[in-house]
């Protein structure tokens, strides 16, 4: 306990805490409390029935009621235990409900019914994860489709953007042509064209492509960026061009060049953006709003938005629906979450 | 995956090869831009012209063709008002009542949002133990979609949610926190500062973390006060991150549409209805789809959004020279 205490206690500096240390670890563990507890609420309500959720005040773990199959009946029956009476201390089994009175029956004799108060009824619960809650999407929505939505604009734009950016960043770094400041101008130009203020026109002009409705309206019109430009180009500028001039010797096509030498030497920069690309294009939302339309063309945050205006009260689904869609992100954040902080960093974001 | 692209890489080498052997090498260069400068050009520059045609004209049809021309009738529109300090005399309410919530989410959202990133990245940046938990702790909701955001608070403010349950506990008393005006829109604003303070922070963490160690030493060594310290070093030093910093969040807060759109569908009325939903509203939602008005609002927007981009390009380029 005290190597723990000693442990916990221990500055990377030297000497014992300084009062300022509590308050900062104080600050950080209700960080980790604030940023992590909802996302952790969210997970435990996923798993809980419907019942369990009407429930005021919320329990922190989901719970069910245990039940019993008993012959002569269908339905598995609810079991309770009887808090005081004549049969207080048994296990007994609900029939029906109504106005407050109970119908039950012994599990030993399930042929006799006997009347009690509802209040004299304690339920028998133990902790359940009701998984129902995520095999019932497969079949009550078409929740494949829009998974498979969601993944395909994700992979197809993120290849197409890392060979589109990759290719203009090989240009702009490793070639000496005239107007090669123009371009680069151009390209910070598009800096300042964010989709959000033109969206108008970006739609006649999708529409006009015979793309509204289609998943390549949304793939197409964001595959070239400029940040993604800029930061292949910053790490290909740092490739020596010896590497290039003794490829050309042997006699190498300048895509041979790119495709064999650049972009595997670019790795590192190009994995930071692959997973950049991957997160904005998971994550997006406004233009696909504007541009799918069709409930079967929806990707997963689409459907989760119009599900939880039309499911206003069926929290069950739109719960495990919420937590499959964060998973994927959640799952590269584990893996990855060094390479992104740094591509964020570097990036500035979007 | 390397063997899908493998073959499709050799495809593409014929073409290129050809184009090769005919322009020379440098000139191949722009072959290589071509793909990238035409989606620039299609679905970034083209935009810009053809938003101001769209506000120019008027009427429902999206086709060119179809639109009247009727000049500067649109923003006349916009900017028909006795007194644009009070959204109910305005000809277009809603377009200046999304002015008015903008401007004011924007000041409250980068000042809540910018002073907690600060103060997490200098309680980050001491000597604590387990950094890069705590780092990644603040900075994951960053990568959270905004509409996972907003189910994840909305399923803690509903009526008879995580929230309210704790405050009926302490006696409060629970609150319909969404029905409300104010509080839809102070949780708008929190919920917008949950989700994107870590990556202020890490920029920011990465500021402290440029300043060399020597200047601190030196002023310990001349017994000055953490206080006196941090206002006389940290600061200054720190400055321009923190320019960077605010210039990005404006630019990120102007725009801020999905969290609070999924959060709050921009009500209870029109409470939090940002400038981002009124086009999207205007120009999409809506029946009759009114394009003009959409586009003109849109310019005045990148209006904004060009001078913020501008000063962020010069702080930029400030911070690589100095």
């Amino acid at each position: 306990m005290s190597r723990i205490w000693s442990f916990l206690t221990a500055t990377r500096g030297s000497g014992r805490l300084h009062w300022t240390d509590w308050v900062s670890y104080g600050y950080l563990v209700l960080g980790i409390l604030l940023m992590f507890g909802p996302v952790v609420w969210l997970v435990l309500s996923s798993f809980k029935t419907q019942n369990e959720l009407d429930r005021f005040p919320p329990r922190f773990l989901p719970y069910a009621q245990e039940t019993m199959e008993l012959p002569g009946f269908d339905e598995a029956l609810p079991l309770f235990t009887v808090t005081e009476g004549e049969y207080a201390g048994e296990v007994v089994a609900q029939t029906r409900r109504a106005a407050g009175r109970a119908e039950i029956v012994l599990p030993v004799d399930p042929e006799t019914r006997i009347r009690l108060q509802a209040t004299q009824l304690e339920p028998i619960e133990r902790i359940a994860f009701a998984t129902e809650n995520y095999t019932d999407l497969f079949e009550r929505f078409n929740f494949l489709r829009f998974l498979w939505n969601s993944t395909f604009i994700t992979v197809t734009a993120t290849l197409l953007m890392l060979l589109v950016n990759s290719m203009a960043a090989f240009a702009l770094s490793k070639y000496e042509f005239r107007g090669r400041t123009g371009v680069l101008l151009i390209v910070i130009g598009t800096l300042m064209i964010p989709q959000t203020v033109v969206l108008v026109p970006l739609f006649l002009i999708v529409t006009q492509m015979g793309m509204f409705n289609s998943l390549w309206g949304v793939i197409i019109p964001g595959a070239a960026t400029p940040t993604g430009v800029f930061l292949l180009r910053q790490y290909m500028i740092t490739i020596p061009d010896e590497i290039l001039d003794a490829a050309r010797m042997d006699k190498a096509s300048e895509w041979k060049i790119f495709w064999r030498i650049i972009v595997p030497l670019s790795a590192p920069a190009i994995a930071v953006l692959a997973i950049l690309a991957i997160m904005w294009r998971w994550n997006d939302f406004l233009w696909p709003l504007i541009v799918l339309t069709q409930s079967e063309n929806f990707t997963l945050q689409l459907a989760l938005n119009s599900f939880q205006g039309e499911l206003q009260t069926d929290w069950t689904s739109l719960l495990a629906m919420t937590v499959l869609t964060l998973l994927p992100i959640a799952a590269v954040f584990m893996f990855l979450q060094k390479y992104i902080a740094t591509g964020i960093a570097s990036t500035g974001g979007k | 995956m390397l063997a899908i692209l493998t073959p499709i890489m050799r495809i593409i080498e014929i073409p290129m090869l050809a184009l090769q052997r005919l322009l020379g090498i440098n000139r191949l260069a722009w072959v290589f831009l071509l793909p990238n400068l035409v989606l620039f050009g299609l679905f970034a520059f083209l935009p810009v012209f053809l938003n101001v045609v769209y506000a120019m004209t008027g009427s429902d049809n999206v086709l060119l063709v179809d639109r009247p021309f009727v000049g500067a009738r649109n923003f006349g529109t916009l900017m028909d008002c006795s007194s644009y300090l009070d959204p109910n005399t305005c000809r277009e309410d809603k377009f200046w009542r999304a002015v008015w919530n903008t401007g004011w989410f924007v000041t409250l959202q980068v000042g809540i949002m910018v002073g907690f990133s600060l103060l997490t990245a200098i309680i980050l940046n001491r000597d604590i133990r387990a950094r890069g938990f705590f780092r990644s702790v603040f900075f994951f909701p960053v990568l959270l979609s905004p509409v996972v955001v907003a189910l994840i608070w909305k399923w803690i403010l509903q009526r008879e949610g995580l929230l309210n349950a704790f405050l009926d506990w302490t006696g409060i008393g629970g609150i319909n926190w969404l029905v409300d005006a104010q509080w839809a829109f102070t949780w708008s604003v929190f919920i917008s500062v949950w989700a994107h303070m870590g990556f202020y922070t890490l920029i920011l963490l990465a500021g402290l973390q440029a300043i060399p160690r020597d200047v601190y030493e030196a002023a310990t060594m001349d017994r000055a006060s953490p206080w006196r310290t941090f206002r006389k070093i940290t600061l200054p030093l720190l400055s321009p991150t923190m320019l960077v910093v605010l210039v990005l969040a404006l630019i990120k807060g102007v725009q801020t549409f999905d969290e609070v759109y999924a959060f709050t569908g921009g009500g209870p009325g029109t409470a939090t209805t940002f400038i981002i939903q009124y086009i999207y509203e205007e120009g999409f939602a809506g029946a009759p789809r009114l394009f003009g008005l959409a586009a003109a609002a849109s310019l005045l927007v990148a209006l904004v959004l060009v001078l913020l981009t501008l000063v962020q390009l010069w702080l930029n380029r400030r911070n690589v020279d100095g």
